[in-house]
């Protein structure tokens, strides 16, 4: 299938491109950037051309990229399922996922490696790459094989949804994952301290009555995995970045020339802990929603690029997990579908520029994953979202894609949306 | 003043003519449990389930015995001899008992938050009867009605709560109602047991127990639970009993005519000395109870459009 898209302002950090031009896309890949395209292209070669869109007033970037999804099977089918969350990817406008390994069974081999890169290519949304998990069943006793779940297709290595609470698996983790040029993503959260803990320890968790998750359960654990890529010269990835304290630490270690990236997710920069007073299980989340303090250190840290990647945490659950009293409900939020929303108002706020913020969505996570995704270069594979800037809408969680319609963000207007997702040159996605 | 709210969830809810009526409703009420006849018909007709999902003995007896006494017929859930231990969520016994057209739904729960749960789903009124570390309303209420009584007043006193903050929902409500009515409140207990930014609710904080107690109308004592010890919030019961137990010698720095009160179980020489606790011209502790029954038939009137 061959595509012209025109009339869009093409945002491509990769290149440093920021204007208005044409895009050819054949076979799968990106055949062409530049202006006037239609008439070369049609003079030319005009019987081969399928189909030109006109995207006038869209805006089109390299296809986004979530570092940080939970596709729940094998193992929680009624929560998501590998199909429903890439398309659920694919109607955020994200054009490739990454899947933590918190399966059931838990991704710690090559067979549920091969078998969730088996259900992804049937499902042909978006692209899938599966996270391996550290240690067997993600329980922090003993390493996995990450070489052979190498040559399976892992693109990183992590125990999200536990902590390594082991200092000296983690060292050997980071040493044997760094040779094998594969990313640790810690999950941070020291347990002992986070223990029973429901909501962000502070003035809401002490009217509420609820045991609080203090920030330094966080903290510690981002100060111990720097402390360890620099003692060991690798690097490491901090997921879900929720606290102040965090960014500071982050920011220290990178101006010190520590290979160390992090990331965080829309409702951390959106939400406080405020939001808990009415008891709503939806905003229960891990790690909880922070002060105010802790959100405008967020937004500096994206602002000033400590925080390399937004990641939306995606964490889909049935109405059965979250609809009981909320010491008993999951944590998570299903997000995909809200991300870019939420994100883009970070633009409205003058905290981040286009360029930025398409770089924190699509070219520093295919960076920090060694994909070769990311960019908009003659020759890359065709993944591209079609934004349009100016369109108002409302989250609907019914209408998601996802099988978790577990939201907070109901009900929002929200301005901005992804219009139309193109995987390997297929539209995967159409919403205009 | 008409009072049409649905709910009563906490005291941080209510507006302080809704806790001046609610205390002047169950004045009126205080009456009747001193006659022969124990019953008047108010509440003829009227349904109230006690669902209780937490061990209970005077917050249920409390409610069930203001219930009868209005002639409302009263029905006690407790969760273990319910379809609790069948695995049946919080939502789905919420939708049966609301499906038998009951007109009050009493819950306590060890979570908190699960009666704002209850009371979003189900048309009927629910009361908190406490729930986990949050609220427990009615025993706020009815340690105001007492302090009223013995000082003739609430606002200007000035009362001290002592212990395990952190866990308890006494302290909340009572920070909440007291702070409404114009009272000054000082907390005591080890900074293990004070948790993050209590300060912010407008009390004084102290880790000395004296320094609370000290010029006190009123001392309230917390429950310690015993348990605590295991997880490292304080070192050792005999170390607690030595320096926050209430005894003989530091309410001398309390005024002359200062009440103890204590929301109960009491805990006898751990934090409160059986001798202070005993001696009436100290402790309202029993009267506290007394005024219990008054204070849920007061809500339990008033939820039933009593002030029309």
């Amino acid at each position: 299938m061959k595509l012209l898209l025109t009339g869009a302002r093409v945002i491509d950090p990769s290149q440093s491109i920021d204007s208005r031009l044409d895009i050819f896309l054949e076979d799968g890949k990106i055949a062409k950037v530049g202006t006037n395209l239609s008439k070369s292209t049609k003079t030319k070669d005009s019987e081969k051309i399928t189909k030109i869109m006109d995207l006038s007033g869209m805006i089109i970037v390299p296809g986004l990229i979530d570092m940080h999804t939970h596709l729940r099977e094998p193992g929680f089918e009624y929560k998501e399922t590998i199909a429903s969350g890439a398309a659920a990817a694919v109607a955020g406008g994200f054009t490739s996922i990454a899947c933590m390994p918190n399966t059931d069974p838990v991704n710690d081999n090559r067979s549920i490696t091969e078998f969730i890169r088996r259900k992804a290519s049937d499902a042909a949304m978006a692209n899938v790459y599966p996270v391996g998990a550290i240690s067997k069943n993600s329980d922090g006793s003993q390493l996995t094989e990450f070489w052979d779940m190498k040559e399976a297709g892992i693109v990183a290595l992590s125990d999200d949804g536990r902590p390594v609470m082991n200092s000296a698996l983690m060292r050997r983790a980071m040493e044997y994952a760094h040779s094998l040029k594969l990313p640790v993503i810690s999950h941070c959260e020291d347990i002992s301290l986070s223990a029973y803990g429901l909501m962000n320890e502070g003035y809401y968790s002490t009217i509420l009555g609820m045991k609080g998750i203090p920030s330094i359960a966080e903290e510690a654990m981002v100060a111990r995995d720097i402390l360890i890529a620099e003692f060991t010269k690798t690097s490491v990835h901090i997921a879900h970045v929720s606290t102040g304290g965090s960014v500071r630490l982050i920011h220290n270690a990178k101006k010190r020339g520590l290979n160390v990236t992090a990331e965080t997710a829309p409702h951390y920069f959106t939400l406080t802990d405020e939001a808990l007073q009415s008891y709503d299980t939806s905003y229960k989340v891990n790690p909880p929603l922070r002060s105010k303090q802790d959100v405008a250190a967020i937004k500096e840290g994206l602002a000033d690029g400590t925080i390399d990647v937004i990641a939306c945490d995606h964490a889909p659950h049935g109405r059965t997990d979250k609809e009981v009293e909320f010491e008993y409900a999951t944590n998570g939020i299903s997000g995909l579908e809200t991300s870019l929303a939420l994100s883009l108002t970070l633009i409205g706020n003058k905290i981040l520029k286009w360029p930025e913020l398409i770089t924190r969505m699509s070219l520093n996570p295919a960076r920090i994953l060694n994909i070769p995704k990311g960019t908009l270069q003659e020759g890359a594979d065709a993944d591209i979202t079609v934004i349009d800037p100016e369109l108002k809408w409302t989250v609907d969680a019914r209408t998601f894609r996802s099988r978790g319609k577990n939201t907070p963000f109901n009900k929002y207007q929200l301005q901005g949306k992804a219009v139309m997702t193109i995987v390997g040159g297929e539209i995967k996605y159409d919403g205009r | 003043m008409k009072f049409d709210r649905k709910d009563i969830l906490g005291i941080q809810d209510l507006s302080v003519d809704e806790i001046h009526l609610i205390l002047e409703t169950a004045e009126s009420f205080l009456e009747i449990s001193t006659r022969p006849i124990k019953k008047v018909p108010t509440l003829r007709g009227k349904t109230i389930i006690n669902l209780f999902y937490e061990a209970s003995t005077r917050t249920r007896t409390s409610f069930e015995i203001a219930g009868k006494r209005l002639s409302a017929d009263t029905i006690n859930i407790s969760s273990s001899t319910s379809s609790v231990v069948k695995g049946e969520t919080l939502i789905d016994t919420a939708r049966n008992l609301e499906a038998m057209n009951p007109d009050i739904i009493v819950i306590r729960h060890s979570v908190a938050g699960a009666p704002h749960l209850l009371a979003a789903l189900v048309k009927q009124s629910i009361i908190n009867a406490g729930d986990g570390a949050h609220e427990h309303p009615t025993q706020a209420l009815l340690d105001m009605m007492t302090m009223k009584e013995h000082k003739g007043k609430i606002a200007g006193l000035k009362v001290a709560i002592i212990g395990d903050i952190e866990h308890s929902r006494v302290a909340r409500s009572n920070i909440y109602g007291l702070s409404k009515m114009g009272a000054h409140v000082a907390l005591a207990g080890p900074a293990t047991m004070l948790p993050r930014d209590i300060e912010q609710m407008g009390v004084n904080v102290f880790t000395k127990v004296e320094d609370a107690i000290s010029d006190a109308d009123v001392v309230m004592m917390l429950r310690i639970q015993l348990e605590r010890e295991k997880q490292n919030i304080f070192p050792s019961l005999r170390e607690y009993s030595q320096h926050y137990c209430l005894n003989r010698k530091n309410i001398q720095l309390a005024k002359k005519d200062v009440i103890v009160m204590h929301p109960g179980p009491i805990n006898r020489g751990v934090e409160i000395s059986p001798d202070i606790a005993d001696d009436p011209s100290f402790s309202v502790i029993l009267d506290q109870v007394n005024k219990g029954v008054a204070v849920r038939m007061a809500l339990l009137y008033l939820l039933t459009g009593g002030s029309e």
